[in-house]
């Protein structure tokens, strides 16, 4: 380090690529807005201002270009398995998927007779955060969604991946 | 008017269109499913019975080995006096006339009761299926209805029946 060191004034920050463009890509993943359940009543709550998810870089984006989360909130039928795949393959690069309580998960209650429901959005679409409850309270999503920053804070854009 | 002379209107209009059955509740009138868009025609238009709201059309499944019927909860804002109909069909050709252009309601209940039963409903100007993709296979509510094994390529898991709770 003796050709670096103490060569740059106090506003030049100096890291890792990789681990910049991590903590740039981790502290504004702007997540897609919509909801298929009573679930998105409570990712609305956690929005709103009592919980306040732009605390932590959180905002919700009505289209899917512009989004780099999807939050799976609420029960997925077949009928809505078909866009949701459709939704997420609009969504640019580096993009993650949430699944937000039991029925995005496993189905939840309609697992054994629910004819017309997905038995999870992992069949569709790759899942990183499973957040479970039904409905999880909005401590549980942000809970969720800052696992999801620490995993995107762990990602080394740069580096080759091992094979 | 109570439920007798409500059937005594519709009989004397409509001889023979009224079926007796015993195992009906206190409101509830059988009608004959050929007969179904005169009667319907008439209750609505006569000004003693003046059925005009259409509160509901659902469907009943009797059994696998029984009929499926059809069941319209009909109301009078005039009078206040309520009457369900029932109507039954063969299993193996379910068809009624459509009342859509009788009451405009019946347009979406009746393709709900199409969609998750498979009453056709006969001159009905636009029956598709209203919940359920359109390419949907089965008639969900009815009691010998299995689930598709997998729809444009998702795979619907076999879940076993659990065991009886002790």
């Amino acid at each position: 380090m003796g050709v670096l060191e103490n060569k740059f004034q106090d506003n030049v920050v100096v890291a890792s690529m990789d681990k910049l463009l991590g903590w740039a890509r981790s502290t504004s993943p702007w997540y897609f807005q919509f909801g298929l359940a009573c679930c998105a009543i409570e990712m609305m709550a956690s929005a709103a201002s009592r919980h306040d998810l732009e605390r932590i870089g959180m905002m919700p984006r009505s289209s899917p270009r512009q989004a780099d989360v999807m939050i799976v909130a609420g029960t997925v039928t077949m009928k809505m398995a078909l866009r949701v795949k459709k939704l997420y393959e609009q969504m640019a690069d580096p993009k993650y998927v949430i699944s937000m309580g039991s029925c995005a998960t496993s189905g939840g209650p309609y697992w054994q007779h629910g004819y017309h429901v997905l038995k999870g959005v992992d069949l569709v679409v790759p899942v990183d955060v499973y957040v479970p409850g039904c409905p999880p309270r909005p401590e549980a999503l942000i809970e969720g969604l800052i696992k999801l920053q620490e995993k995107i804070q762990t990602e080394r854009p740069l580096t080759v991946k091992p094979a | 008017m109570n439920i007798e002379e409500i059937k005594s209107a519709i009989t004397n209009k409509f001889s023979g269109s009224v079926i007796e059955n015993d195992e009906l509740s206190k409101n509830q009138i059988e009608i004959k499913g050929s007969k179904w868009l005169e009667v319907a025609t008439f209750m609505r238009d006569n000004p003693d019975l003046s059925f005009d709201q259409l509160e509901c059309i659902t469907g009943v499944d009797m059994g696998e080995e029984s009929n499926l019927q059809s069941r319209y909860n009909l109301h009078s804002m005039e009078y206040r006096h309520k009457v369900e109909i029932v109507i039954n069909h063969d299993r193996k050709k379910p068809e009624i006339s459509s009342v859509e252009q009788v009451w405009r309601i019946g347009d979406w209940f009746e393709r709900e009761t199409y969609d998750m039963f498979g009453i056709s409903y006969k001159g009905h100007r636009d029956l598709r299926r209203i919940l359920c993709p359109d390419d949907w296979e089965g008639w969900p509510l009815r009691k010998d209805y299995e689930g598709q094994e997998s729809y444009h390529g998702i795979v619907v898991p076999k879940i076993k029946e659990e065991e009886e709770w002790e």
